[in-house]
């Protein structure tokens, strides 16, 4: 086995902890009071945190020039999709159990659901079209354009999150801040006046 | 005999691999296990209370008639100590239970003063003197869950006709504790400290309004508001102010925290009202805590008949 298959196994085992957890709570009704709420604060949480290691991969990469951690990118991409997933499937099963018309009564009087459909929704064609196959048939440009959208979803998933607290906005505000950062270098790496070789060493490369 | 020492260091050195590899995978997922439970502990355990003696208990159907108790099943203790919203100690409510763990509550005084005749402070040892009863009562979260709740107390009426309000007294407002030592939550912004609530006289002279000092036979609990909270069933749950150091006789409305923090959400009154939506979610169904899907919120949570009437000729959608 290659060590860059090694260390996605590493990845994948180690994303599956939570839920693994998780589930170990629910068979042992360790999930406190309103286990509903429980399953649905953690998958969100989840979901953000995934969503933002994701897109801290580019920017770490390009920090500390550790390449290969582009080859996890993809798996958490999909691991913040599946988390997004159980928590989307969550309040659809558990808190309106399929009703659809007592969903659209509560979205409407409740406008930050409605903003994490979106987030979630701003994510499945990124899902869909993580395979090598359809990298290769949108071509690698429009491919990257396209998963410019996992920004939209993660500000959307913040958002979402900031909504609903009370006035606690600390864990919100710290998710914002850590995308801000993400976000920025991002633009900040990208629009960078250009430097002479080397004069900056290679922690701000041009793309 | 080269050949084989070379095999040999192979195997070793693939076992060695191996072995890192084992300790990699067992290291990291132990790590991220522990980042797990640490971001999201699991319910805290329970310190016992100390009994408390219930002089007297209105008989059964009376108690129903008058919503002195409710025929529902009552919350389990475990459900009441590991779900609360107690800022002073933690904004998520699975944590007050641990960071409340040890809060001191003696000694404890109740200062009564304002437009009062006997302004009057209140040992711990006094306020326990008071003739206590149990309250079955329905608990209404604003946030649309609920319990209910066997209480101990005695009527804040009680205790203020001890003190005797003069004829200017219009409204009654109360104080929690102000201590970022022992609250340590208070050390945040998260609202402004301290915890202030007020009623209009003639709500907390209302029988139902009552001065609590315990549940399910024992003490309070730190995270339920020890040693003395307010408890008004058909208001919001964050009416019901906690561990209270101050109760002020006052001519004005009061200011209350949460209408302070947001003045279109949460309003004076805060009457439990179903057809009163917040401005961020629904309050015609709640769920309530241990039960599967939801129930219709009740006017009133259900005390209308011993209460609507002090709101007879009030707009409650203007005055929510």
């Amino acid at each position: 086995m290659s060590d860059s298959r090694f260390g996605k196994i590493v990845v994948f085992i180690n994303s599956l902890v939570p839920l693994v957890l998780l589930f170990w709570d629910l068979y042992h009704k360790r999930v406190g009071p309103n286990p509903l709420e429980f399953v649905t604060r953690t998958t969100g949480m989840l979901t953000l945190i995934f969503l933002s290691l994701t897109v801290a991969v580019t920017p770490l990469r390009k920090i500390f020039g550790i390449n290969a951690l582009v080859k996890y990118r993809r798996m958490l991409g999909l691991f913040a999709f599946f988390y997004g997933a159980l928590h989307l499937l969550t309040y659809v099963w558990f808190d309106r159990l399929f009703n659809f018309v007592s969903m659209v009564q509560d979205v409407a009087r409740r406008p930050f659901i409605l903003v994490g459909m979106t987030a979630f929704v701003l994510m499945v064609p990124l899902a869909i079209t993580s395979t090598n196959k359809m990298v290769k048939r949108l071509g690698g440009k429009r491919w990257a354009r396209l998963h410019q959208l996992v920004y939209l979803a993660a500000i959307a998933g913040v958002v979402h999150f900031w909504m609903l607290v009370k006035s606690d906005i600390r864990l919100p505000l710290t998710f914002a801040f850590i995308l801000l950062f993400l976000l920025g270098f991002r633009l900040f790496s990208k629009y960078a006046p250009a430097q002479p070789p080397n004069a900056g060493g290679n922690l701000f490369p041009r793309e | 005999m080269e050949e084989k020492l070379k095999i040999t260091e192979k195997s070793v050195y693939l076992n060695r691999r191996n072995f890192m590899r084992a300790a990699v995978l067992a290291g990291t997922a132990t790590a991220t296990s522990l980042l797990y439970r640490r971001l999201n502990p699991p319910p805290a355990e329970r310190t016992e209370g100390e009994k408390l003696a219930t002089a007297t208990n209105a008989p059964k159907e009376e108690a129903l008639n008058n919503g002195y108790a409710v025929s529902d099943a009552l919350t389990p203790l475990e459900a009441i100590t590991n779900y609360n919203n107690f800022y002073e100690f933690d904004t998520s409510k699975s944590g007050v239970a641990y960071a409340a763990k040890g809060f001191v509550t003696r000694p404890w005084a109740v200062a009564v003063a304002g437009l009062v005749n006997k302004p009057r402070v209140f040992d711990l040892d006094e306020l326990l003197k008071f003739q206590l009863e149990e309250r079955i009562y329905r608990l209404r979260c604003v946030e649309g869950w609920s319990m209910v709740i066997p209480w101990i107390g005695f009527p804040l009426q009680k205790l203020l006709e001890q003190v005797e309000p003069t004829s200017t007294a219009r409204y009654v407002a109360f104080q929690t504790l102000l201590d970022p030592q022992r609250m340590p939550n208070q050390r945040t912004g998260v609202l402004d400290w301290p915890y202030v609530e007020g009623l209009r006289l003639d709500e907390a002279m209302h029988p139902l309004t009552i001065l609590a000092t315990g549940l399910y036979g024992e003490t309070l609990p730190p995270q339920d508001g020890a040693p003395i909270r307010l408890v008004v069933p058909w208001k919001y749950g964050f009416k019901s102010i906690k561990s209270v150091v101050k109760i002020t006789l006052v001519a004005d409305e009061p200011p209350t925290t949460w209408n302070l923090q947001a003045p279109d959400e949460y309003g004076f009154y805060s009457n439990v009202n179903p057809n009163v939506p917040h401005p961020r979610w629904s309050q015609a169904t709640e769920r309530r805590i241990g039960e599967y899907g939801r129930r219709d919120t009740l006017l009133f949570n259900g005390y209308g008949e011993q209460v609507a009437h002090m709101y007879q000729g009030m707009d409650l959608v203007k005055n929510f």
